[in-house]
């Protein structure tokens, strides 16, 4: 009974906070009549972006403020190395000039400006493009910012296990308790069934590849900072880490692993210069499924969620909100669910495939 | 277009970061812990065979103990049955020499039975033989005065004989 009331009052309060920000987002478009545009809200949402933006409002004098936390932004141009706080631009209204080198920020991405200080255009099969020098980015985005975060975290987390471990190895109690099924699973049921006797060369790597996508993709979940980065649904992320398990297979790989993708024992002599490319092509196949995989995953699970929160905005309509939020509702308990079998298939499939490398024969 | 094009500045970022969080992970993390879970599982594994030797060292000593008592059954068992052996032997060598001593009782008392009547029946000859001559004596004395008085002086002589 207890629970069933809990949970009433926990989908009214969702309803009443979501219908008041609908209320909230209605009064701003009557003021500014600004058409409400859920792809740009969206891809905003789920790229990269060089402030962390915690919330918009009106104030009394009818401007629009948003407060964000500006990330530090370093860029080399020219040889010149600029770094400076991303609140220089203004959220984009202002231009940066550095020595010889002036940045502009447009669309949360840095190019140099023109002469006039602005962006050029030009069209392109109907598309804006746009034309202007882009300077080598190596800025602290948010993206960079919240995995930094989850750094900080799973250090925090693991080396206090690591301890407790020390104090107390035979129960273990709170924290230790929670992480070592976690662990022993990694250990247990990926990693020892596809290495075998070389399961503690590799897990180090393979336990940490699979905490930190875990990690990242539950902070992704939470709405708020620290969370709602789209740190493992962005490409040059899960491209990194898939990488790593590449030069894992690659670098560990054995006699046989080589003898198999570079000249195959046992079939005619013609046909193993085709095999040779065929398997050559699977090495690099294998983590660029690993990438887009994951990405496609976790984007995936962002824009559903981000697209029933529209709902709300684009039918401009309080029914609207309770199905939106039941909507989102399961759709983050789904996310949670993919959040694990994500990080389980990221690091079940790089287990396997150094397995492969590294497997002995006899 | 954009959102599959990979930045460089994340690239090398991620690199960066995923390369620290492996090296400080494996070194003060997973090493430790690992470590730890495999002294523990080898600590289980050996209770768990110590246990096991310690049942069989239990299930060997009751065995041991079983063959123990069936041996002191068996020593009791054959103690008793000697013991009993000495008893019918110390019993029946009692009785004999038990039966033996009362034969010679009897023997011997017999004999002095024997001994004993043969003395009365002498004694009671002697007498006899000395009241015939008492008696002898007293008629002859008697017949030599009267006749009547004779007859009545020998009947009161028997009467004397019957009470004696």
């Amino acid at each position: 009974m207890n629970k069933i009331y809990l949970l009433t009052v926990l989908c009214l309060s969702l309803l009443f906070s979501s219908t008041v920000i609908a209320a909230e987002s209605e009064q701003a478009h009557e003021q500014e009549e600004e058409k409400f545009n859920v792809n740009e809200l969206i891809m905003h949402h789920i790229k990269d972006a060089h402030d962390w933006h915690i919330l918009d409002y009106t104030n009394k004098s009818g401007e629009k403020v948003s407060v964000s936390i500006p990330l530090p932004v370093i860029l080399i141009h020219n040889g010149q190395l600029d770094v400076f706080l991303s609140s220089e631009f203004e959220h984009g209204h202002k231009t940066v000039t550095k020595g010889n080198n002036t940045y502009i920020l447009y669309h949360n991405k840095i190019y140099l400006a023109d002469e006039k200080g602005e962006i050029k255009y030009e069209d392109k099969d109907g598309e804006h493009v746009v034309v202007n020098e882009k300077p080598l980015n190596f800025s602290i985005t948010k993206n960079v910012f919240s995995m930094m975060i989850v750094a900080v975290l799973l250090l925090l987390v693991f080396i206090s296990v690591a301890k407790s471990y020390k104090r107390n190895p035979g129960r273990p109690k709170g924290l230790q308790a929670f992480m070592e099924p976690l662990i022993l699973f990694v250990k247990d049921e990926i990693v020892y069934p596809n290495l075998g006797k070389k399961t503690d060369k590799f897990l180090p790597f393979l336990l940490t590849i699979f905490f930190f996508i875990l990690f990242n993709n539950l902070l992704g979940i939470i709405p708020i900072f620290p969370g709602n980065a789209n740190v493992t649904g962005n490409i040059a992320v899960t491209l990194t880490l898939a990488t790593f398990t590449f030069f894992a297979i690659n670098l560990n790989g054995n006699k046989h692993y080589w003898k198999h993708t570079l000249w195959m024992p046992g079939v005619p002599v013609f046909v193993k210069p085709i095999l040779a490319i065929v398997e050559l092509m699977g090495m690099i196949v294998k983590p660029v499924a690993l990438t887009i995989r994951l990405f496609a995953n976790i984007t995936a699970g962002h824009i559903i969620i981000l697209s029933l929160v529209s709902l709300i905005f684009i039918y401009e309509s309080l029914v609207m909100s309770p199905v939106s939020v039941l909507f989102v509702l399961f759709m983050n308990c789904l996310e949670i669910l993919v959040a694990f079998l994500q990080a389980y298939i990221f690091t079940m499939l790089s287990s396997l495939f150094i397995g492969m490398a590294v497997e002995d024969h006899h | 277009m954009d959102l599959v094009t990979p930045g460089i500045g994340l690239i090398f970022w991620t690199g960066v970061i995923f390369a620290i969080l492996l090296f400080a992970l494996s070194k003060f993390a997973w090493k430790p812990i690992n470590n730890m879970i495999s002294k523990r599982n080898q600590s289980i594994e050996d209770a768990l065979n110590q246990a096991e030797l310690a049942r069989e060292e239990m299930k060997r000593l009751h065995s041991d103990n079983e063959k123990i008592l069936a041996e002191a059954r068996i020593e009791r068992d054959k103690m008793i049955q000697e013991a009993r052996a000495i008893k019918d032997q110390i019993v029946g060598q009692a009785k004999e020499e038990a039966k033996a001593e009362v034969d010679k009782i009897k023997k011997s008392a017999k004999q002095e039975i024997e001994a004993q009547r043969a003395a009365a029946l002498e004694e009671i000859r002697n007498q006899v033989l000395e009241l015939s001559v008492l008696v002898a004596e007293k008629v002859i004395r008697k017949e030599l005065k009267s006749g009547p008085e004779h007859e009545q002086l020998i009947d009161n002589l028997l009467k004397d004989v019957k009470l004696n």
